[in-house]
């Protein structure tokens, strides 16, 4: 194939993705906008105010940038997870493994697919936001940057599940004791400044840390972690996820006897 | 001339120790109408996953037009259409997004993948449900939708693996003058089938694989002059309690106005009815119990089953 057929190929892939969920809207980008906004609602109206503020912010804005990138993180793998493991149980991934399209392709389409989607749950729910909070832009590159980044990330690890899960609650297992706990505690409710010593160099092991720090950042100018670590701790997981999604898919892991 | 198949001592051995290919090897000429008949779990299935790369092989060597599916991969895929065995499409999207996302896979742009799509669906009789939800079609559609599908990159190579399961005696008729009509366009086809009447009207060639092995791999018009009995049902005009002793063949009374002969080529049906004639027994109708393709495969794949056991 030549470069030309090469796009044309991550393409459509793109476009199947994106119709997937977009024709799926209420089950894939409706939820995360519901529950963002009971939390906006309940942590920031109802019991932020009474928390008071939080490195000099208002507790409801502290805590924006945190849950859009929640989303952003949940939106991403769980629509890369499912649209894989989707395709692995129909079969329907045979189209594409039969066709001369490059695993390079293939995982870059995919993951593609999931950031779109991961982003697009974000900007609906930084929209919501702007009812509930003063927002507030402090460097658009960075807000920016992280959230794609975060997405990236976020998608070649739901690939990886795809990969690996032989049944339906396979997908599931990783969202819902992994990345669940590591989010909340991650930093998106509370600045880790508050714990103690040995808490805060344990949530040092976190990665979704650096993360939402990094997004804070871009929102409010303040962050736990130096911006740069934030930066290299996000693209040395993609490089490691890039490489092992692709050994795995080279070797057929998952989708060839 | 250039083979369109060459598979050079294919091996399969599976996780749970499954042989399921045992050194096969076979050529398949271009422009060949090529019928590949075994068993269930004789390796067919197999061996079409190895070539289209949905199977990791063991060992040997397979090339597609001289392109090795190990080198030279995507050239060996962009030549092949496959239409699988079990329905695989992505039941939640409509036939026209099928197809087009497929042609999308080859690098063929959406523009002119919408004329190819329009062109296939049509001779196969889907394009004004092109818009419907694939789930809601039916499994003769589904059938169909697959060969559309894998024609979309215009491959030189088309493996159908049982392509006609399941589907009613009309619409298997219908696709197998369009499958004859790809054939004769060019297109090298291989077949897979339980029907052997299919294989035995369409395909010019055949390999029999037994157990792993190739047992048989020949014309099929030499491979049917290998036929030398025939079984014949007989109805009859008036019921008969019992068979007379005949002198030729082995005849057998099914009911009292059926029965069954068997009979060597060269004993030949003058002889059957010089015998029944002989006996005052009247013929209503005749016809073969079987094809002779499917005695053969019955009888080289028992034969095979006998010896290794």
């Amino acid at each position: 194939m030549n470069w030309q057929q090469i796009w044309v190929a991550y393409m459509t892939i793109v476009r199947k993705e994106v119709t997937r969920f977009t024709r799926i809207w209420q089950q894939t980008l409706l939820p995360p906008v519901i529950t963002t906004s009971l939390y906006f609602v309940i942590f920031g109206s109802l019991i932020g105010p009474r928390i008071g503020s939080m490195e000099g912010y208002r507790y409801m804005d502290f805590i924006v940038p945190g849950l859009i990138l929640m989303s952003v993180i949940t939106s991403a793998y769980a629509n890369v997870s499912s649209s894989f493991f989707g395709s692995k149980f129909q079969r329907s991934i045979e189209e594409l493994q039969i066709s001369p399209t490059p695993n390079s392709v293939i995982l870059l389409g995919y993951v593609t697919g999931g950031m779109a989607r991961g982003l697009l749950v974000g900007l609906v729910v930084t929209i919501v936001a702007i009812f509930f909070s003063r927002l507030s832009v402090h460097n658009v590159f960075v807000m920016l940057s992280i959230s794609m980044l975060t997405a990236l990330l976020f998608a070649m690890g739901g690939f990886l599940n795809g990969l690996f899960a032989r049944k339906f609650d396979d997908v599931s297992i990783v969202p819902n004791f992994i990345l669940t706990p590591l989010t909340y505690l991650g930093g998106v409710f509370y600045s880790i400044q508050l714990l103690p010593d040995f808490w805060q160099a344990v949530s040092h092991l976190n990665p979704i840390l650096y993360m939402i720090n990094g997004f804070r950042y871009g929102f409010l100018g303040i962050s736990d972690i130096p911006l740069g670590i934030s930066y290299l701790i996000i693209l040395l997981f993609i490089a490691a996820l890039f490489t092992i999604n692709l050994r795995l898919l080279n070797k057929g892991y998952g989708i060839r006897s | 001339m250039t083979a369109a198949l060459r598979i050079q001592n294919l091996e399969k051995e599976y996780d749970n120790g499954v042989k399921a290919l045992k050194g096969i090897s076979l050529e398949v000429q271009t422009g060949d109408f090529f019928a590949l008949l075994g068993k269930n779990g004789a390796g067919k299935s197999t061996a079409i996953g190895i070539i289209s790369s949905l199977v990791n092989k063991t060992a040997g060597k397979v090339h597609i037009f001289d392109y090795d599916i190990d080198v030279d991969f995507p050239m060996a895929r962009t030549q092949l259409g496959v239409v699988p065995q079990e329905i695989n499409l992505s039941v939640f999207e409509t036939p026209l997004q099928i197809v087009v996302n497929q042609a999308g896979f080859y690098g063929i742009d959406r523009n002119k993948a919408t004329i190819l799509a329009e062109k296939y669906l049509t001779q196969l009789g889907l394009w004004e449900k092109r818009h419907d939800v694939t789930r809601e079609l039916s499994g003769g559609m589904k059938r169909r939708l697959m060969i559309a599908r894998a024609l979309m990159h215009q491959p030189k190579l088309l493996i159908l693996d049982e392509p006609t399961a399941g589907v009613d005696i009309e619409i298997r008729r219908s696709m197998w003058e369009f499958i004859s009509e790809i054939n004769e366009q060019g297109t090298t086809i291989i077949l897979t089938t339980h029907y052997l009447e299919e294989a035995e009207n369409l395909c010019r060639n055949v390999a029999i694989i037994d157990q792993g092995r190739v047992v048989e791999n020949t014309s099929t018009r030499e491979l049917l002059a290998k036929s030398q009995r025939e079984i014949y049902v007989l109805d009859l005009v008036e019921s008969v309690k019992s068979l007379p002793a005949f002198e030729r063949g082995k005849w057998k009374l099914v009911n009292p106005t059926c029965i069954e002969v068997d009979i060597s080529k060269e004993q030949g049906i003058n002889g059957i009815f010089r015998e029944l004639n002989q006996n005052q027994i009247k013929v209503q109708s005749m016809r073969n119990k079987s094809n002779r393709l499917e005695q053969l495969f019955l009888d080289m794949t028992t034969e095979e089953e006998e010896t290794s056991a």
